[in-house]
């Protein structure tokens, strides 16, 4: 049993130039690794060596017009000792590429495919990386966000069709917020 | 046996009245005069089985309506049938995302004729909260649809009145007309 500051003192200890950012909010943890370090073994010895058996969940944010642009967010959880750690790490490759975790958390599997279908972030080595949540044949990744929140117009095979759906017109219009972290509710040019 | 139409019921009894007095029909109580068409469309306003199409929470309150409590089967909506070859009217019920959209085009084509469409509540009849990339903004960008039902979700009272006012619909509507046409 340690506590997870210690965990996190044996991960630093371990691979001490992978580490570059360790923040503490609200007691939430969050490590910054190194772009272009060796993830998988830093994910190994944390399944394996500090007991973070769980992966919560796994997303990406996409930071446009800044670099590095596409950052990847894990949330581990140790079942044993409670506790949860967060990773994060980044990369500005086009397209944005990240080594699998799946064959050290499974449950990393369709959060990957999740994140390839939203994002268009590829994941080497993963056994079966399709999209899940909109169609094989969808061109786009609509979570990028260069992707206008209306959608564009497109047309496919078997009466596969999608047609941009602006907010201005709708049943439920209602003028966006200013702010400039959510340029695409405003209205398209 | 006595059926009377609302809708034909005078002219019935005038034509009966008529034969009788020039002696060229009976006219004991158990003779019905009608149109064809006036009887199948009671025929099948009384025993419109529902295609049950749930996308997402609207499909709740559609299951509460074919409970006990609301009984879709009063108005002759027996069962809900989960097949679209022993449907009578689809009942779209719920969020249809552009994935979704080819297979609700499915449903309705393999549906046999005559057959009716309802939408039910905001987001099949117009996308409602969802104007987004991936959602279909109205069911009736795909098929034809005969009933709009508002709401977010319906009450079951909603589908109920709905279910009549298709059944008024039905009983007006020319027997040989297809749908698509109308």
């Amino acid at each position: 049993m340690s506590t997870l500051a210690e965990k996190v003192n044996l991960l630093k200890s371990a691979f001490p130039k992978l580490i570059v950012e360790h923040t503490e909010f609200r007691g939430q943890t969050t490590l910054v690794i190194n772009s272009g370090s060796d993830l998988l073994k830093i994910c190994h010895f944390l399944k394996h060596q500090l007991g973070f058996e769980m992966l919560l969940d796994l997303t990406a944010v996409d930071n446009l017009e800044t670099s590095p642009r596409w950052m990847l967010v894990y949330h581990l959880w140790n079942i044993k000792e409670n506790c949860m750690l967060r990773l994060r790490i980044s990369t500005n490759e086009d397209p944005p590429t990240f080594p699998t975790v799946s064959h050290i958390w499974p449950a990393s599997n369709w959060l990957e495919r999740e994140v390839y279908d939203m994002f268009g972030i590829r994941f080497q080595g993963h056994p079966d990386l399709r999209r899940i949540l909109m169609w094989d044949e969808y061109p786009w990744h609509p979570m990028r966000k260069d992707f206008p929140l209306a959608g564009r117009s497109w047309q496919g095979s078997n009466g596969l069709f999608t047609e941009p759906a602006p907010l201005e017109g709708g049943p439920f219009h209602i003028l966006p917020g200013h702010h400039p972290s959510e340029p695409r509710a405003h209205p398209q040019q | 046996m006595r059926l009377l139409f609302r809708t034909e019921y005078s002219l019935c009894v005038n034509k009966m009245q008529r034969s009788c007095k020039a002696g060229t029909g009976i006219y004991d109580g158990t003779v019905l005069l009608t149109r064809l068409e006036a009887l199948i469309n009671w025929f099948r306003k009384y025993s419109i089985w529902p295609l049950p199409a749930g996308t997402s929470c609207c499909a709740i309150e559609l299951m509460a309506s074919g409970g006990a409590r609301f009984d879709l089967a009063r108005f002759g909506s027996e069962i809900m049938r989960f097949s679209p070859r022993q449907a009578d009217v689809m009942i779209v019920a719920g969020t249809v995302t552009y994935k979704m959209a080819p297979i609700i085009k499915t449903l309705y084509e393999q549906m046999t004729e005559p057959k009716w469409v309802i939408a039910m509540g905001a987001c099949a009849c117009t996308g409602g909260m969802f104007r987004s990339y991936s959602v279909l903004q109205g069911v009736d960008r795909i098929i034809p649809v005969d009933l709009y039902i508002a709401g977010c979700p319906p009450r079951p009272e909603a589908i109920l009145q709905a279910l009549i006012q298709l059944q008024q619909k039905i009983q007006t509507q020319p027997l040989f007309r297809r749908q698509i046409e109308s």
